[in-house]
């Protein structure tokens, strides 16, 4: 399912599934993209950060039309618990390799991989913070 | 160091073409007129070969090199260096002027960062400018990167660091009346392109820059981003476009104006050493 921000909206509440796993895209090309995921930020409740919540940044592949500065995105990771992903959507590879990551990430949120859940994700940030 | 205005006012109000450099090997100061004279040999020797600059026009190309040690900034850079190609049509008398055709010079203004690291024999002058046909420029260049082993790249301008360059020279305090701030805006993904123009008068820039800055001579990424989201929801509140979603592409000050393509031009002398800092910076991180 895609929005382009949040809220959203309440009248199709009930016929929505459950909502396993929130992936903000960020372009690096538009500041807009980045107010945009903060403000939406807020409408989530607090129970998706523990690792049901990922940050992917796109438009990377182009350094010279970078709008965003890095430290505030890297902030932005940590301030929320959630890992950043970086991707570059243009390069099919990259595309493909990205999509496939996000699927198996999808797959533990949902719990379809047993022994594993959402709150590794969190685990493995607490631990990359820690070095 | 303050730059004597006479010998660096050819720089100003040109439009300037910008390059990162890789230090330059086995580079000398000493045999600047036997460096001319290569270039000059290699210059004739290229157009010999049918990589003529401009067919049909017997035009002989006389090099020049020099150095400018005004053009740093401080004892720790190395001096600018200077490539001057100028014409004598064949034609003329012996006594006619030389035509200037093209400019080209390095530079480095507080370029530590590059230079403490790098071993002996290496010159670091991590900034080019060049001023003139692309064909001239590629000419000298292929002549530097064979002769020094170095490498020239295009020098790209981030709508990041061209915000910073609208926050830096906004609120300049000038002389005479300055020339309105302009922001121009290419729109991505549409049929037809659109460019937006964005002219704030320098009077309102340099109000807002003053209310937003904390500290007089320093400046902070979160002051750079509250002046361009104010001049952002300005926009929105008036034409309910949102600037930060396109691209920012140009900006104009009465100091500076830069294209992120890489081509800027300088306006005004007092300002130079800090606007070739900030390019030298850029030009350093590109390379590293």
């Amino acid at each position: 399912h895609l929005a382009t921000s949040l809220p959203l909206p309440s009248e199709r509440d009930h016929l929505r599934p459950r909502i396993d796993l929130v992936v903000f895209m960020i372009d690096i090309k538009s500041k807009y993209s980045l107010k945009n995921v903060e403000t939406s930020l807020a409408y989530v409740d607090a129970s998706f950060f523990l690792g049901k919540v990922c940050f992917l940044v796109t438009g990377v592949g182009r350094v010279n039309a970078c709008s965003i500065e890095m430290n505030a995105i890297c902030k932005l990771g940590e301030t929320y618990c959630s890992p950043v992903l970086f991707c570059e959507l243009e390069l099919e590879g990259i595309r493909v390799a990205t999509a496939q990551r996000l699927v198996r990430m999808l797959g533990i949120c949902a719990g379809h991989i047993p022994g594993v859940s959402a709150l590794s994700f969190v685990s493995l940030m607490r631990m990359s913070d820690d070095d | 160091e303050k730059a004597d205005p006479q010998k660096t006012a050819f720089l100003l109000r040109k439009a300037w073409t910008l390059y990162s450099v890789t230090p330059l090997y086995g580079f000398r100061r000493a045999r600047l007129r036997d460096y001319a004279r290569l270039l000059g040999a290699f210059i004739a020797a290229e157009k010999q070969k049918g990589l003529a600059v401009e067919v049909g026009v017997e035009l002989d190309i006389k090099v020049a090199l020099s150095s400018l040690a005004e053009l740093r900034g401080s004892e720790l850079d190395q001096a600018a260096l200077l490539v001057q190609l100028s014409s004598r049509s064949r034609a003329s008398s012996r006594n006619s002027e030389d035509k200037p055709v093209w400019l080209g010079w390095f530079c480095s203004v507080f370029g530590d960062d590059l230079s403490e690291n790098v071993p002996e024999h290496f010159t670091c002058l991590p900034l080019f400018l060049s001023h003139g046909a692309e064909s001239y420029t590629s000419l000298v260049g292929s002549w530097f990167q064979k002769t020094f082993d170095c490498c020239f790249r295009r020098l790209a301008i981030s709508p990041l660091n061209l915000s910073w360059m609208v926050a830096m020279w906004a609120g300049c305090k000038l002389d005479r009346a300055a020339s309105a701030v302009e922001l121009l805006f290419s729109v991505p993904r549409l049929s037809q392109p659109l460019d937006i123009s964005y002219a704030i008068h320098p009077e309102d820039a340099k109000a807002l820059w003053d209310t937003v800055q904390k500290t007089p001579g320093e400046i902070t990424q979160e002051e750079v981003d509250v002046f361009m989201d104010c001049l952002y929801a300005h926009f929105h509140r008036h034409f309910k476009i949102h600037l930060s979603a396109a691209k920012l592409v140009k900006v104009s000050t009465a100091v500076v104006s830069a294209h992120c393509d890489g081509i800027v031009k300088i306006l005004h002398g007092q300002y130079l050493p800090g606007v070739l800092m900030l390019l030298t910076e850029l030009a350093i991180s590109q390379i590293q």
